[in-house]
């Protein structure tokens, strides 16, 4: 029988060499005329050991990790395609830790499956979400989502079945579905991992999105930074339509639904959801303000839901399995599983779901397994760019939404980046008045004038000019741009500045290094 | 991408991209995109023919071109190299490797070498921070990047 290797297509794996080791696989595969096909899978999350490649065998998968083109022909030496042992070997890929310890939802296909094979998608539980919607009256999916507890995975954790329940009982010729794949936070990558790793699981949550609210057009708005996400989303798209998943009749039904792919053009405030309509729209990327709220007037003024891509890809599984399945895992108001992004200074860096709960320490220590280079953790950023950096002494706090705001943080798109002891904080904090500037749409003037005094005051901080004064002009700017703006990136810049001045407070009362006379 | 084009060819060529995808709902940024990928930047000449069949004003489309950082007035080098400033890759070096790529190629982001071999672009993200530092070199990504790595690219784009 023809032995299956899987060696990973995701754009991670694609950055460590997985494309010359496919293309070395399959070049040893053929000159040695080995029983063997190579599928290009998406990744199980487990990045420090990509390209991680796994061969299927009777008992399950044996995976080998990080395996370089030079490593090939060692491995088929050893006996790759029966699952023979090896320096790399590292045993069945369902017992590796760090993935036995999670709980799949979301995720329970990525790095499983072909993504782009729809019989394959089937074969894994794939469209039992959405054959179950089709049988449903709209405000039955609905109340399925609400009950679930599902909240947006895109950073505000707004209940996902009360916006969508506002769409429904908005009257409109014209609905739509928006997908929010604007992924621009530094330290996330979860919707790009599904949507190269998974596809079909977004187009479904779509399309119950769609029948639950009466829209019959999907607009999916990824980042130009994602070309390897764009390409599979546009295939997967394309295999859906012609399989009847999309187009007149969703599976057969009376509901129709299409779905359409747009690139952005490297905006950051483009994955704020206002911003993002009107990117659409072909104008500025400049944020709306609210209200109207986008359920009520959305794209091209019609009522529209817009969604995170997991907060969508989640949908399907709580179709499947009911909402109560889902809703029983979590933690107080924040109810199923989130897929947390663990990179920047870290061991095991990768994507780790599991239920809400992981302490901010389990996730860092035990999970991460501390710093890449060895040295102490001194702050963990969570939540991207406009999250807040935690110190070692907040580490107790639970992966909530509740639970970080209560400590002045957000865990947003569930991303979390490690610096050890040699990060600067106030360069951080620059940092992040800095991006703002780059990024800022320009509408709101605490945030698009601000950004760029709040660079100032952090250089004359860094240079030791009257930096009690200056400490405190930064702490009243934040507040400016914290209550004047209208979106997060005005909003929530002073999250990581304040932070950093609160948590590392030493880091800003530097000693300038004396320059040598002229 | 041709770099020789007389104003006749871009209206022409305008036109035929702006005719295709006019019915598309908000078709101003996918006309831009292949505006770009079809001249390697989107030409001055291009945008009137844009603002008369698509009903707006110049100024409107200028204003979008403008925002987005992704529109370039005008070509690239041969390569282009974007590197990753954001958090996660800062946490791994990745400024100490901007400014090593920096000098070897005797550039500052935003800026292409006199021989017109690259320009290089700093990016708020590629997505591969559990890969930090990340790049992306003519739509190709790296990832774990080190001095030796970095000097790899730059010889490639140099060679």
């Amino acid at each position: 029988m023809t032995v299956r290797i899987f060696v990973p297509k995701d754009a991670a794996a694609l950055a460590l060499g997985a494309e010359r080791v496919a293309k070395t696989l399959a070049g040893e595969i053929e000159a040695r005329g080995i029983d063997a096909t190579i599928v290009r899978n998406g990744s199980r999350g487990l990045h420090w050991l990509e390209p991680m490649i796994e061969v299927e065998m009777p008992q399950g998968r044996i995976a080998y990790g990080p395996v370089k083109a030079s490593d090939v022909a060692s491995l088929l030496d050893a006996g790759l395609a029966t699952g023979g042992n090896h320096p790399l070997c590292l045993g069945k890929t369902e017992e590796l830790p760090f993935l036995k310890s999670q709980t799949r939802l979301t995720f329970a296909r990525c790095g499983i499956v072909d993504p782009l094979s729809l019989s394959d998608y089937r074969a894994h539980d794939g469209l039992k979400g959405l054959e179950r919607a089709v049988t449903l009256a709209p405000a039955d999916i609905v109340a399925h989502v609400t009950e679930s507890g599902l909240r947006g995975r895109g950073g505000a954790g707004f209940p996902t079945g009360i916006k969508w329940k506002t769409v429904l009982d908005t009257p409109g010729a014209r609905k739509y579905i928006v997908c929010n794949a604007d992924e621009g936070d530094s330290g996330t990558f979860a919707d790009r991992m599904i949507m190269e790793g998974d596809p079909f699981v977004l187009i479904e949550g779509m399309a119950i999105a769609g029948i639950a609210t009466g829209a019959t057009k999907g607009f999916v708005y990824i980042r130009s930074e994602y070309p390897h996400a764009i390409a599979t989303m546009t295939q997967a798209v394309e295999i859906a339509h012609r399989t009847g998943v999309l187009g007149a009749s969703v599976l057969g039904s009376a509901h129709a639904f299409d779905i359409e792919i747009r690139t952005g053009a490297g905006a950051y405030v483009c994955g704020e959801e206002t911003a993002l309509l009107n990117s659409l729209e072909g104008k500025r990327g400049i944020v709306r303000a609210k209200p109207p709220l986008p359920a009520h007037k959305g794209l091209f003024d019609c009522p529209t839901v817009i969604n995170n891509v997991i907060s969508l890809a989640s949908v399907p599984i709580i179709l499947d399995k009911g909402p109560i399945y889902y809703k029983d895992f979590g933690m107080g108001r924040s109810r199923g599983t989130i897929p947390i992004q663990i990179a920047g200074n870290v061991r095991h860096r990768g994507l780790y779901e599991a239920a809400f709960g992981l302490t901010l320490g389990e996730i860092v220590d035990d999970i991460g397994g501390g710093t890449a280079s060895g040295r102490p953790v001194k702050a963990v950023q969570v939540g991207g760019p406009l999250g807040a950096y935690f110190p070692r002494a907040l580490f107790d706090t639970p992966f909530d939404y509740e639970a970080f705001a209560a400590k002045d943080g957000l865990i947003g798109h569930a991303g979390i980046v490690v610096f050890d002891d040699t990060a600067d904080m106030l360069k951080q904090a620059r940092f992040a008045m800095e991006f703002c500037a780059v990024e800022s749409c320009g509408k709101c003037t605490p945030c698009r004038i601000g950004s760029t005094r709040g660079v100032e005051v952090a250089d004359k901080i860094a240079q030791g000019i009257e930096q009690e004064k200056n400490r405190e002009l930064l702490t009243d700017l934040c507040n400016t741009m914290k209550f004047g703006s209208l979106c997060a990136l005005g909003g929530f810049t002073p999250y990581p500045v304040i932070s950093a001045m609160t948590h590392f407070p030493d880091d800003f009362s530097p000693v300038p290094m004396v320059e040598a006379a002229e | 991408m041709n770099l020789h084009l007389s104003s006749r060819d871009i209206d022409v060529r305008t036109l035929d991209i702006v005719s295709e995808m006019k019915s598309l709902e908000g078709p101003l940024l996918p006309i831009l995109h292949e505006i770009q990928a079809e001249f390697g930047y989107v030409p001055q000449e291009a945008l009137p023919i844009i603002a008369r069949e698509l009903n707006l004003s110049r100024a409107e489309v200028h204003g979008v071109v403008t925002f987005y950082h992704d529109y370039r007035d005008h070509p690239a080098g041969r390569h282009v190299l974007k590197l990753c400033r954001a958090e996660a890759c800062q946490s791994m070096g990745g400024d100490q490797l901007a400014e090593r790529v920096k000098s070897l190629l005797g550039i500052d982001f935003h800026q292409t070498t006199l021989d017109g071999a690259v320009t290089l672009e700093p990016v708020y993200c590629l997505g591969l921070c559990s890969a930090a530092p990340a790049a992306m070199l003519d739509g190709e990504v790296h990832g774990r990047l080190d001095a030796d790595a970095v000097d790899g690219l730059v010889a490639e784009v140099r060679a």
